[in-house]
């Protein structure tokens, strides 16, 4: 199975709407949103079957019986993440807490146990095609972990698939580290404005790091020209491939609005979407 | 005052509306938390005043005073130490600086060092005070840099807006966490 | 010689698990009795650095040799630190694999992939 990652680094570039384009076009068997902090792909790609529904474990968090502390504050005193509250009884603050168990050891009075909890929530789609995609509780860490299982539960699924396409989340951090793992292909939707082109650095180097091919395009490339240049002559001068640009398009937001592709209408960015699949999947499929 | 500027979806104008805020506030403190692709500086283009490194502790091992007895391999729930051929390994990157070894190693042969994993920089604006973190490249985790940000809005007695990064996960719920108001930036769509 | 595999069941009919750090079990066969013990992989529910800890357990039942399909960054170094080869799979079938080893036909692994800081593999 190939997998194409679409990546962005900068939020609101158009990674859901181009992975859904692409997706539809490839008539893909698998795909999944790895988005797992707000999760969209599944608004743009309607389903007909149910879900299935998994829970999703995170880091375990420490619990205080407050029957049994004797308020010694070495718990609070030996917590690097601050996430003991002191406030009449002591309570370990659920978003702070890393799960370390150091508290739980440290406690003289065995009075702190470390206890699993929901961090969010494994969605499953499958039929003729796969879609997998979950959602993370708000607040909750260990969202790479998560990213991790969405992709572990399509790859199961789809074993045959012979293309995957996946979305992927804004930022570098943990999310976008853990939904590198394994793709042979990363398309970057870069957006020719100063902090796209600035965030569009940061992410070709975080993905290069993991030595994954990087393509780039460029999405409402026609609100800044300069920029649009900028950005292709920094992609030649490193030696990436562009696989196009696509258009600013007031169609495209009516398009989403009405929960549809931009290539099931008739419209500029739907044309340059086609254009950009057919060059990225050249890229894909070719050997280096 | 803190405000916190915030959307889940990215690419709404968090930093378009925060940087905007804090300019028209005259006297004002702007803070960038997200350190993953902090932007603010763009449009401010501060003048520096200084920077400070961000680093975590983790663990070193003095093999002279290590026994072999692996408590600290067991008690780790990150994994990020293997007991190999009669030595100990610390895998840095793997590693959540909780101190759990170092405090529970019975022969006291775990100390720590420093280890860099971003930076925060501070400047002016004409009138407002723009503080950035970046974190590095390849690091998993912003939040010891949101934390030492976050010391800049303390007893400050200017009006701060701090610039969240998108979505709802850890690192949001850190960069709110002292927040008086959260203004959310949201967008005419269906996402 | 003492070898250790990733597989997906407590059988020698079983296949070869497609990952390392979070296999089910692990496999630790004798080619010279021709017995076998199936090693439940702690690691297979952790958070981060499954397959550190997954190293560790293979390191600790005193193999010689690793076959498997992949290994990470940081697997691979707890595993050659203790001087234990790491072999590629030929295809999925425990036995196929242990005969191909006997035989001298595996090759080592060479594509170890980039470290995932601790957010598993593939």
């Amino acid at each position: 199975m190939k997998q194409l990652l679409i990546l962005s680094g900068k939020g609101g570039t158009g990674k859901t709407t181009l992975a859904g384009a692409f997706i539809k076009l490839a008539k893909a068997k698998a795909y999944a949103d790895c988005d797992v902090d707000a999760p969209n792909l599944h608004l743009v790609m309607e389903q007909s079957v149910a879900p299935k529904r998994t829970d999703y474990y995170g880091l375990p968090k420490a619990v205080i019986n407050t029957d049994q502390c004797l308020q010694c504050d070495l718990c609070r005193q030996n917590c690097r993440f601050e996430a003991i509250n002191v406030n009449h009884e002591y309570k370990v603050d659920y978003y702070s807490c890393e799960g370390c168990g150091v508290c739980e050891i440290i406690c003289p009075e065995n009075a702190i146990s470390l206890k699993p909890a929901v961090a969010g929530e494994l969605v499953l789609y499958a039929d003729e095609t796969v879609f997998s995609t979950a959602r993370l509780k708000m607040g909750s860490g260990t969202s790479g972990m998560l990213v991790t299982e969405v992709k572990k539960q399509m790859n199961l699924v789809a074993k045959d698939a012979e293309l995957a396409i996946i979305d992927g989340s804004p930022g570098i951090g943990c999310p976008v580290i853990a939904s590198l793992s394994g793709v042979d292909m990363v398309l970057i939707v870069a957006e020719p404005s100063i902090s796209g082109i600035s965030d569009m650095e940061r992410i070709i180097k975080t993905a290069e790091q993991f030595q994954t091919r990087v393509a780039v395009c460029i999405n409402k490339y026609d609100t800044n020209l300069v920029n649009t240049e900028k950005i292709e002559s920094f992609c030649k001068k490193i030696n990436l491939p562009v696989a196009g640009r696509i258009p600013f398009d007031s169609n495209a937001v009516k398009a989403i609005n009405s929960a549809l592709s931009i290539i099931d209408i008739d419209c500029t960015s739907g044309r340059a979407a086609r254009e950009v699949f057919a060059k990225t999947v050249e890229f894909l499929f070719s050997k280096s | 005052m803190k405000i916190a500027v915030l959307s889940g979806k990215g690419g709404t104008g968090k930093t378009l509306v925060s940087v905007n805020l804090a300019v028209a506030a005259k006297e004002a403190v702007y803070i960038d938390c997200d350190v993953e692709e902090p932007n603010g500086h763009l449009f401010f283009e501060p003048k520096p005043i200084g920077s400070e490194q961000i680093v975590i502790k983790i663990p070193v091992v003095d093999e002279k005073l290590c026994n072999g007895c692996r408590k600290c391999v067991e008690f780790c729930k990150f994994n990020a130490l293997a007991y190999i051929n009669n030595k100990l390994i610390v895998f840095d990157e793997v590693c959540h600086s909780c101190g759990g070894c170092m405090l529970f190693c019975p022969e006291k042969a775990l100390a720590e060092k420093e280890k860099m994993i971003g930076e925060v920089q501070y400047g002016v604006s004409e009138n407002v005070t723009v503080v950035t973190g970046i974190l590095n490249i390849g690091e998993a985790s912003g939040i010891p840099i949101i934390k030492n940000l976050l010391n800049y809005a303390k007893g400050e007695q200017a009006i701060t807006f701090i610039d969240c990064p998108p979505g709802s996960a850890c690192i949001v719920m850190e960069s709110i966490k002292d927040a008086d108001y959260c203004i959310l930036v949201a967008e005419p769509t269906f996402f | 010689m003492k070898i250790a595999m990733p597989v997906n069941d407590k059988s020698m009919e079983s296949c070869v698990g497609n990952t390392f750090g979070r296999t089910s079990y692990f496999l630790v066969y004798d080619t010279e009795t021709k017995e076998s013990i199936f090693v439940d992989n702690s690691a297979a529910a952790s958070q981060g650095g499954a397959g550190i800890k997954a190293a560790q357990t293979v390191v600790d039942s005193q193999v010689e040799a690793l076959i498997t399909p992949q290994c990470g960054e940081n697997a691979a170094k707890v595993i050659q630190a203790s001087n234990i080869k790491i072999y590629k799979i030929i295809n999925d079938s425990i036995q196929d694999n242990i005969n191909a080893f006997k035989h001298g036909e595996l090759s080592l692994l060479e594509k170890i992939h980039g470290g995932f800081h601790g957010h598993g593999g593939k």
